[in-house]
């Protein structure tokens, strides 16, 4: 029997309701929140349940959603595949701006590293327990955390360019 | 082997020929031993470094303009060819592999991003190398091609072809080094 | 605070100061990068060596950082395809193509036959062209230069097929949404068949001259062997996972633009040392060239070079300048006029070093609201320095050129 979207549904609900919610499908792709504090739990479960068997880490990465509430502020998005039934699965978890702080995946999938480093690097999630959390495309001595929509995109410091000749003069596309 | 014909030979500089010997001018003859001997350091970082690959390889090859010699490093070259975006972080290592070289040293900037930071107007891209050090040549293009990089080092070779011996001890050429602030 | 987060140096000094103290033992750090011309692009490694040996090190990345993900999502969707080809600089019609198939799934386009087929004979090239670059560089690094020189006259005539269909040799923009900016000319499929029919003899020489040659093997065998649990849980995809013995492609677990309708096999390796992953590179070229022949010969006669959505299409600039319709499309699209759902969507395709993915929100404006490219390179880089740990400084050379690692595509 080969595994469905219907049966992930199932089994992660009747195994973990209430910390995971919101299970919609988005382009033949299963997704779903869960709490921040199950997090770690609910992946573990997700690679390691011979029902489930999501062998394969595909992707971590950040987003950030300012105009949210307070505590869905920032979402780490998990994408999981299963090789075995070739199925894939989206994980997300919101995170409140006061306090950005997530389980860290490294235990399970080495390949985690970089990416929550990268993440960390951008939006300044900070993942617990991860073994080297600290930048690692932008420089050391960066303070902002350059991904986060309040910062912009163009060095402002920079003398070379003329805003007004790129039509970047004012909240443009 | 290639026809021998078909090899071009550099024309001597103006002067003046007798019985057995040949009158110029020192600059002349130091000029055109440089210019047409130029060891390029290939400082690659992006799609630009793919792009020389062709130029050195055989389709192109550099070699026919003197620059047979890669030189990875930078203490045995005397044509840095920047090819690549330079982000901030890479910045100081520029700089340094520019300081490493001995004198006389050239700089071709090839490509947007090394010239003027090309479409990546962010903040961390350097808006083109000549923000830290000195650039003698510019090749457009996103990536040139690999006629044009040798179009640039063809360039470089008349600067270098008419460069007076005495630039690199001159005022303006600290002066200019000054303005980088490399000692 | 531990020690992992100082700078490496910092803390190699710790452990030669502890092994002196221990064992008498001296041993050295080595930097290797950020400009090394043997790490094909700038990385830096900073190893702590005894002797020869590597006993640990640490990897620097992000010298060519040049914030993509922060760009994308302040550029309309037509002009992040800039930014796609930038990626894997040596394959970018695949990255094109794969950027197009993810706006034309999120916004539920479908494409004709032919263009599928059409975009299938033109990522199999940029494949062909990327292990050119990979194989014959590993042929470099072990001493051969010929090699390089001999296949290199050969990617050029793939960069001549490019420009015929676009006009660019290596960041070739190629594509719509939809389709193609304008038909193929007579000249590039000459020039494909030409292709066809010249490179498998250079490809066998090549592989004659190394896959056999007691020097080459001596140098790659068992260097930088990866097993495939190890391959797995650091997320290895592509070339080098199969090197590993797992037989991932995307092409085959979730088929894109038509690959159903080929056949041909993936190759695997055993022991996902160098030379298996040479092999497994070297035998692609053969099913691309194979899947290739196919696509010629399946090509519909009928179907034109895009799809029939005015939407979304850009219309070609003689029509924009003669036709009030087409000028209007122009204009809306340009403009950002154009319905964009507000949706989430990831798709994937088996770039020249793996599993390329993009993961694209959009909240219905003209630029995206997030983009997160999938880098292969990036996330199977990690693993190196735990790859190269215990084996000699010259073994670590030839692992990094076999992983073809690509900094554009590493550092975004």
């Amino acid at each position: 029997m080969s595994l469905t979207n219907e049966i992930i549904q199932q089994t992660l609900s009747r195994q973990f309701t209430p910390k995971v919610e919101n299970f919609h499908i988005l382009h033949d792709m299963l997704a779903f929140e869960v709490k921040k504090e199950a997090l770690f739990e609910v992946i573990q479960f997700l690679k390691e349940d011979p029902s489930m068997n999501f062998n394969f880490l595909t992707d971590v990465c950040g987003v950030h959603y300012p105009d949210y509430d307070e505590d869905r502020q920032f979402c780490v998005v998990y994408h999981l595949h299963n090789w075995f039934d070739n199925v894939r699965i989206r994980v997300k978890a919101f995170l409140p701006a006061s306090n950005p702080e997530v389980e860290s995946i490294v235990p399970l999938y080495a390949g985690a590293n970089w990416q929550e480093r990268e993440t960390y690097d951008f939006y300044g999630i900070i993942f617990k327990n991860h073994p080297q959390l600290k930048r690692i495309l932008n420089m050391d001595e960066m303070e902002s955390f350059p991904l986060r929509k309040e910062f912009p995109l163009e060095d402002q410091g920079r003398t070379d360019k003329d805003d007004r000749f790129f039509g970047r003069t004012g909240p443009n596309c | 082997m290639s026809d021998s014909s078909n090899i071009k030979q550099v024309a001597p500089p103006e002067g003046y020929a007798g019985e057995g010997f040949f009158a110029t001018k020192l600059s002349e003859v130091v000029g055109l031993a440089r210019a047409n001997s130029m060891w390029p350091l290939p400082f690659a970082t992006s799609c630009c470094g793919i792009e020389y690959m062709a130029t050195m390889a055989a389709t192109y090859d550099i070699g026919r303009f003197g620059s047979e010699r890669m030189s990875f490093s930078p203490r045995q070259a005397d044509m840095l060819l920047v090819m690549g975006t330079i982000a901030k972080k890479m910045a100081p290592i520029l700089r340094q592999v520019y300081e490493q070289m001995a004198e006389p040293k050239w700089v071709i900037a090839v490509g947007a991003c090394a010239s003027t930071g090309g479409v990546f107007d962010t903040y961390s891209v350097l808006q083109g190398i000549d923000k830290v050090i000195p650039v003698d040549v510019y090749v457009p293009g996103c990536p040139p091609r690999p006629e044009q990089i040798l179009d640039g080092i063809l360039e470089l070779q008349n600067i270098v072809k008419n460069e007076s011996v005495r630039r690199r001890s001159s005022d303006e050429y600290k002066d200019l080094l000054n303005s980088y602030n490399i000692k | 605070m531990s020690d992992l987060l100082l700078v490496p140096e910092k803390r190699f000094e710790k452990q030669i100061k502890a092994t002196r103290e221990k064992d008498g033992v001296e041993l050295s750090i080595l930097n290797l990068g950020p400009t090394h011309p043997a790490t094909h692009g700038i990385f830096q490694n900073i190893l702590l060596m005894d002797g020869e040996k590597i006993i640990d090190g640490e990897g620097t990345v992000g010298y060519i950082h040049r914030a993509f993900e922060k760009i994308a999502e302040n550029r309309p969707f037509y002009q992040i395809n800039v930014l796609t080809d930038r990626l894997n600089y040596c394959s970018s019609p695949i990255n094109n193509t794969g950027w197009w198939m993810t706006v034309e799934k999120m916004l539920g386009i479908e494409i004709p036959k032919r263009v599928q087929y059409m975009r299938v004979i033109i990522m199999e090239l940029a494949r062909i062209a990327d292990h050119i670059i990979c194989s014959s560089v590993m042929g470099v690094d072990t001493g051969a230069l010929t090699g390089f020189l001999y296949v290199m006259q050969y990617r050029e005539k793939i960069y001549e097929i490019y420009e015929e269909i676009c006009g660019a040799r290596l960041t070739t923009n190629m594509g719509r949404i939809g389709g193609f900016e304008r038909e193929w000319s007579e000249t590039a499929w000459r020039k494909i068949d030409k292709f066809l029919a010249e490179f498998p003899a250079v490809w066998t020489e090549f592989e004659n001259m190394l896959s056999r040659n007691r020097i080459f093997m001596d140098r790659t065998i068992g260097a930088g062997a990866v097993d495939a649990e190890m391959a797995m849980s650091y997320g290895f995809t592509g070339p080098n996972l199969r090197a590993a013995g797992v037989d991932y492609d995307i092409r085959v677990a979730q088929p894109y633009c038509s690959y159903e309708d080929f056949e041909f096999d993936i190759p695997v390796g055993q022991n996902g040392d160098c030379y298996d992953r040479f092999c497994v590179r070297n035998a692609e070229v053969w099913e691309s060239m194979k899947i290739i022949r196919q696509a010629l010969e399946k090509m519909p006669a009928e179907g034109g070079y895009h799809a029939d959505v005015p939407d979304y299409y850009l219309p070609p600039k003689e029509e924009v300048y003669n036709n009030m319709e087409a000028l209007i499309y122009h204009f809306k699209i340009v403009m950002g006029e154009v319905p964009v759902p507000n949706t989430e969507v990831y798709h994937a395709v088996e770039g020249g070093n793996g599993e390329l993915g993009f993961y694209l929100i959009t909240n219905g404006s003209r630029v995206p609201y997030r983009l997160h490219f999938r880098r292969p390179c990036f996330i199977y880089y990690q693993a190196f320095n735990e790859i190269v740990k215990g084996r000699s400084l010259s073994d670590a050379i030839i692992t990094l050129s076999s992983m073809n690692v690509i900094a554009g595509e590493l550092d975004c």
